[in-house]
């Protein structure tokens, strides 16, 4: 049930450097933790040999999958699942980092620019004070062109690995197909 | 997490009439594993929700009426539930009942326990209940990535973007309407068909590249590849199967020229916009003149070779895909900046809205131009220039505004904007046999 963490060396660097946050390493392995339990709390029926998949995560957006494997799973099945998995928990931390850490600059941002008008946090009302669209405008040039160099990163990172992943379930829909047959095969004969 | 407002936690805090009150027997709540009733009420209607309890020892049901009688009515446990799959502590599986209250009598109760003991209890079930409730929650949203085939279709339907395909496709159709020569039925069916096939492979292309970005946009969120409810494989085969019939069909059952402009568009699409949207502002012009091929395919079906008229036609498009979707994208500039999206909203705004207005302004322009090729008679520009100048003036507003009010109204203008100004174009086609005859007042 708990995930498997294959040592797949190759692939460790391209986590490293997609992931340049300024988000402590003890916050990151909390929320990994956490992340981890959610996944791993969840249990499928026992009948079900299919993979499941779970609500949208908090702080990522992304859909956490629970992936299924079967006894006779072949080293090529193995494999595949193997770096799904490792996808989704790189996929997860890129964007759980980056959602959070665009949170907390743009909290950052609204507080310095009402800090500077002379405005307080809280509106007279009592609400949360915010600014409009057109002073947010600086904020997300700011942040887009600054976490420019590690999208690049994340892109083709993430294309080469969604490309690996379709071709590697190409290639286990086709020796599935081909192990049904020679099964259909052997009963017939 | 919100939790529905009538929740247990709510009720017993805020004391509200006709609220529910737990009675619980204490053994069962000093067995294992914790098992805790909850109570939901639509208050929209008569319908009483109700959680069916397995403890250990026994069952319990309770039912809440709308009034403030309730009863308490112990049930014999099944002898094997077929809805518990398993049990391991902090899990809770329950399964749900719905019943009609309204004719709920209300009975004495039978038990009636020390009301202090219940409140302290109740507290502690409450914080258990609530965690065992979010957990429950998220576990019943966790869904078996199998595809059944009912739902296949309404799946490819939003992997292909079947609704921006009907509209690439009328481009298409209005491009082959309004080439010169007569109008060929099967050529046109194969053109409206080829084009379909080729812009559903293109789309369904472009959501296999983008999963984890559509997963984090609202616009985008809900697309099949994002929930899980086909795979990849599944989603880049459906493609494939889509894209050779479609470029096939152009190709060898309208003309090679269709068709080699079917296959450049689908390159330009998923090779060129949809990776270079994270890259460059570039990006927008590359889409514009995606928007704008697929009328210039139909002026070529008609007409098998690519003349003023089908660059005029597709430059009427390129320049409409600005105040369309520069409008659009000033909206959704905090997801675009999150998601690492390089759009002229985020990056030069004035430049934005600078280029929305300058193609408004040059869709006035383009409209003249038509007479003058001989595409339609002069009454076109005459009676489009109303809805031309309207685009102008929300662009000329978005442009000094620079609000969303403004954006919003634009973008709104462009939807009816595009369709209007084909259909001005189809009836005032200038007809064959009168092409000296270019002062013809419309009829």
């Amino acid at each position: 049930m708990a995930a498997l963490r294959p040592g797949s060396k190759a692939l460790r660097p391209l986590v490293g450097r997609s992931f340049s946050g300024g988000v402590g390493r003890l916050a990151r392995e909390r929320r990994a933790e956490r992340r981890d339990a959610a996944v791993s709390r969840f249990c499928p029926p026992r009948h079900s040999c299919h993979d499941w998949i779970g609500p949208p995560d908090k702080y990522s957006n992304l859909r956490p999958v629970h992936f299924h494997a079967p006894e006779d799973e072949s080293p090529l099945e193995q494999r595949l699942r193997e770096l799904r998995q490792e996808t989704q928990e790189w996929n997860q931390q890129f964007w759980a980092n980056q959602n959070l850490t665009f949170r907390k600059e743009k909290e950052e941002f609204i507080y310095s620019r009402l800090q500077a008008k002379g405005l307080g946090l809280r509106t007279e009302s009592g609400q949360r004070a915010t600014l409009d669209a057109e002073e947010m405008a600086d904020f997300y040039k700011e942040f887009l062109s600054k976490n420019f160099q590690k999208h690049m990163c994340y892109n083709r990172d993430w294309y080469k690995r969604n490309f690996a992943i379709t071709f590697l379930m190409g290639k286990v829909a086709l020796e599935r197909m081909w192990r049904r047959l020679r099964q259909r095969h052997k009963t017939t004969s | 997490m919100a939790a529905s407002p009538h929740t247990l936690s709510s009720r017993l805090l805020t004391g509200s009439v006709g609220g529910c009150l737990w009675y619980l027997e204490k053994r069962a709540i000093q067995g294992l594993p914790h098992r805790v009733t909850h109570l939901f009420r639509n208050v929209n209607n008569q319908w009483v929700m109700v959680q069916h309890l397995s403890f250990l020892k026994r069952m319990y049901v309770t039912q809440l009426h709308r009034g403030l009688s309730q009863r308490v009515k112990p049930k014999p446990e099944p002898a094997a539930s077929p809805f518990l799959e398993h049990t391991s502590s902090g899990q809770a599986r329950a399964e749900v009942d719905e019943l009609p209250s309204p004719f709920v009598p209300s009975l004495p109760l039978s038990r009636k326990p020390n009301e202090d003991l219940v409140e302290l209890e109740a507290a502690s079930i409450v914080d258990r209940s609530l965690d065992i409730a979010k957990e429950t929650k998220e576990e019943k949203q966790w869904k078996e990535m199998k595809v059944h085939a009912d739902d296949l279709p309404g799946i490819l339907a939003r992997l292909s973007k079947i609704k921006l395909t009907a509209l690439v496709v009328s481009t298409t159709s209005a491009g082959f309407a309004l080439a010169p020569g007569p109008f060929n039925w099967p050529c046109f069916l194969l053109t409206s068909l080829g084009t379909g096939l080729a812009s559903c492979a293109a789309n369904s292309i472009n959501q296999f590249f983008e999963v984890p970005f559509d997963s984090n946009m609202n616009r985008t969120k809900n697309r099949p590849l994002v929930r899980g409810q086909i795979s990849p494989l599944l989603a880049v085969c459906f493609a494939t199967c889509c894209a050779v019939p479609g470029v096939a069909l152009l190709t060898w059952g309208v003309n090679p020229l269709t068709g080699a402009l079917g296959v450049f568009n689908i390159f330009l699409y998923t090779c060129c916009y949809t990776p270079l949207k994270r890259i460059s502002i570039a990006n927008t012009w590359v889409g514009a003149v995606v928007g704008a091929i697929p009328p210039v395919m139909g002026w070529t079906a008609a007409t098998g070779s690519l003349d003023a008229g089908a660059l005029l036609l597709g430059g009427i498009l390129y320049s409409w895909q600005f105040p369309h979707f520069n409008a659009l994208s000033w909206g959704l500039r905090e997801d675009y900046s999150r998601g690492g999206y390089c759009m002229m909203s985020v990056t030069h705004p004035a430049l934005c809205r600078r280029v929305a207005l300058r193609h408004c302004l040059a869709l006035i322009a383009l409209s003249t131009a038509a007479p003058v090729l001989d595409i339609t008679t002069w009454a076109f520009p005459i009676i489009s220039l109303p809805i031309n100048l309207y685009i102008s003036y929300l662009g000329f507003r978005f442009y000094m505004d620079a609000d969303r009010r403004s954006s919003r109204k634009l973008f709104f203008c462009s939807l009816w904007h595009l369709p209007l100004l084909l259909l001005l174009m189809l009836t005032c086609k200038q007809r064959p046999g009168r092409e000296g005859d270019k002062g013809e007042a419309p009829s």
